[in-house]
């Protein structure tokens, strides 16, 4: 019968068809489990390396030339006040000109402009950022090797992040809700205000973690403009004994970040400083880590509250 | 058109045109609206209904390369709310205005319904929950949410969320309510709630409403505008438009044989 034919045709090419799809089931799998494992045997092979070297010591310790007296307590105070100082620069400039591209700038040459230079700066090599920071901030603005100087550079490094999240989490907001606010005789700000804003601040504050947990790990712009890498000191108390109790001092202050400190034990000849250089590697791949989780745990709060 | 001499008006039309950039959306558009009366605005998709509906509350506005011809005058003190001379947001403080989709503020049903006088600079408390509390009745929604005010408004169903936007609409005691196609997006039980309430509200407030649904514009409204192509074709009681309708375009629609 010439229908019998028919089917038989039809369940070979079926069976052509799924020798594919496992064939292309198995590269998929393949090219992710290269990754996973590439990042997993990264991960322990730091833990085991560095993780018999963390303890209080390791953390209340300054560098040493003892690779067992040696610590990170410079360091991660370093890049923590570094990274302070980079999200109260990046933070509200980023949402500013975000929400500016988005509700207020008319369509026209000009905001395609800034928006086509927006995205390249996102993807602008970071020792450039370093090198614009070195002529503008150590030597024209005299801020010296500082940690304002380190935290306004890193600022520079993710604002374009920072722009590009806050855009697009005003962009999910649907056109209806500015609708209803404005109908109901809202001017922009007060529809910015009281909608736009709390509507696409977990999109936000997403965008800024992952942009801090970039700049935490970045070296080449703090190297640049001239971060120490052997401090055995830490800048001045921002809360002091005498009125008015905080001082900005510490922001003029010379500092060292994880990521350099890291580099320096890396270069040195004894593999005692190595072991070092691998358990500030953890503590550096925690933060990061952490600093996801906690950006992931934001957006699932926020997209539960807010569905549209 | 003079089958709302009898009535006191509201509001009157007069040679408006509008235009999307080159594209002539209305075409000299003339329509008295009749005071605390409800005026239908029927006819099929893109004959510029909901654009004409648009216009009383100057949304166009928020967009660029729109452009108003013509005048809208709102009485009694006979405003031109089409002017460029007057502020939109003015316009939009006295003209309310519920949406095709409910689209309720990811917010509470309180603050839902006050947001409208919080923009006014409304913050006293006491002032506020009496406002909400009258909207909400005035919406047939207090019994339902009376429970549940401080719960977030996505939470409401569909023709719940409906009536909370306007609850909305009503809180800042507008002079005209307009509606664009409020029902479309609801089920038949919900659509009924809404068209009730509708004919409740018309002792309070000029009402405009946009409707796809022809019985919808036949069971609310005192008036019928039949449009076609960015022209009103029609214009009558809606009794009359649905059982004489003196223009045959309007004779055909209404009786199914195009749109």
């Amino acid at each position: 019968m010439d229908n019998d034919k028919n089917i038989q045709e039809i369940r070979k090419k079926i069976a052509l068809n799924k020798l594919r799809d496992h064939l292309f089931w198995i590269i998929g799998l393949l090219s992710t489990l290269i990754g996973f494992v590439l990042l997993f045997t990264l991960i322990i092979d730091l833990l085991i390396d560095g993780f018999p070297r963390l303890g209080w010591q390791f953390f209340t310790s300054y560098p040493s030339r003892f690779p067992e007296k040696a610590g990170i307590l410079s360091a991660w105070v370093g890049t923590t006040l570094v990274m302070i100082v980079t999200a109260a620069a990046a933070v509200p400039l980023g949402i500013a000109a975000g929400i500016y591209l988005e509700e207020y700038g008319k369509k026209n040459w000009l905001t395609n402009l800034i928006e086509i230079n927006m995205n390249n700066l996102a993807g602008v090599p970071s020792i450039i950022y370093g090198l614009l920071a070195l002529g503008l901030f150590v030597y024209y603005l005299k801020f010296g090797e500082s940690i304002l100087t380190g935290g306004l550079t890193l600022g520079l490094l993710i604002l374009p992040m920072v722009v590009i999240a806050t855009r697009e989490s005003i962009r999910a907001i649907p056109n209806s809700i500015r609708e209803a606010s404005y109908a109901l005789g809202a001017t922009k700000w007060q529809t910015v205000k009281d909608h736009i804003l709390p509507y696409s601040f977990g999109g936000i504050l997403t965008g800024m973690i992952i942009g801090l947990s970039r700049a935490i790990g970045e070296t080449a712009p703090i190297i640049t403009i001239g971060a120490l890498t052997f401090i055995a000191f830490l800048p001045s108390s921002p809360v002091t004994s005498e009125f008015p109790f905080f001082s900005f001092k510490w922001l003029l202050d010379p500092f060292t970040v994880m990521p350099i400190q890291m580099f320096n034990w890396i270069s040195r000849p004894q593999t005692a400083f190595h072991i070092n250089a691998a358990a500030a590697g953890i503590v550096l791949l925690l933060l990061t880590l952490l600093m996801n989780g906690f950006a992931v745990y934001l957006r699932y709060r926020f997209r539960k509250r807010i569905k549209w | 058109m003079s089958v709302t001499h009898s009535y006191p008006l509201k509001a009157e039309v007069k040679n408006l045109n509008f235009y999307y950039n080159l594209v002539q959306a209305l075409k000299n558009v003339h329509l008295p609206i009749a005071e605390k009366m409800i005026t239908a605005l029927i006819g099929p998709s893109g004959c510029g209904k909901t654009t004409y509906l648009r216009c009383f509350n100057r949304m166009h506005d928020l967009y660029p390369g729109n452009r108003y011809e013509g005048e809208i005058i709102l009485y009694p003190d006979g405003l031109n709310i089409n002017s460029p001379k007057i502020d939109p947001i003015e316009v939009r403080m006295r003209i309310s205005m519920v949406f095709q989709k409910p689209n309720p503020f990811p917010k509470t049903v309180f603050e839902n319904v006050a947001y409208g006088l919080r923009v006014r600079g409304e913050n006293r408390k006491n002032f506020l929950e009496e406002k909400v509390e009258k909207a909400l009745i005035q919406s047939a929604l207090w019994g339902e949410v009376k429970d549940r005010i401080y719960d977030l408004a996505f939470n409401l169903s569909g023709g719940q969320q409906q009536r909370l936007c306007i609850a909305r609409a009503l809180a800042t005691d507008p002079e005209i309510l307009l509606f664009d196609e409020p029902t479309s997006a609801l089920d038949p039980t919900a659509t009924s709630k809404i068209e009730e309430l509708i004919m409740q509200l018309k002792k309070e407030v000029t009402i405009l409403i946009v409707t796809h649904n022809m019985q919808q514009a036949a069971r609310v409204s005192d008036f019928t505008a039949f449009m076609y192509l960015g022209e009103i074709i029609e214009f009558d009681k809606t009794d009359k438009v649905f059982t004489h309708p003196s223009v045959r375009l309007t004779e055909e629609y209404i009786t199914g044989r195009f749109g």
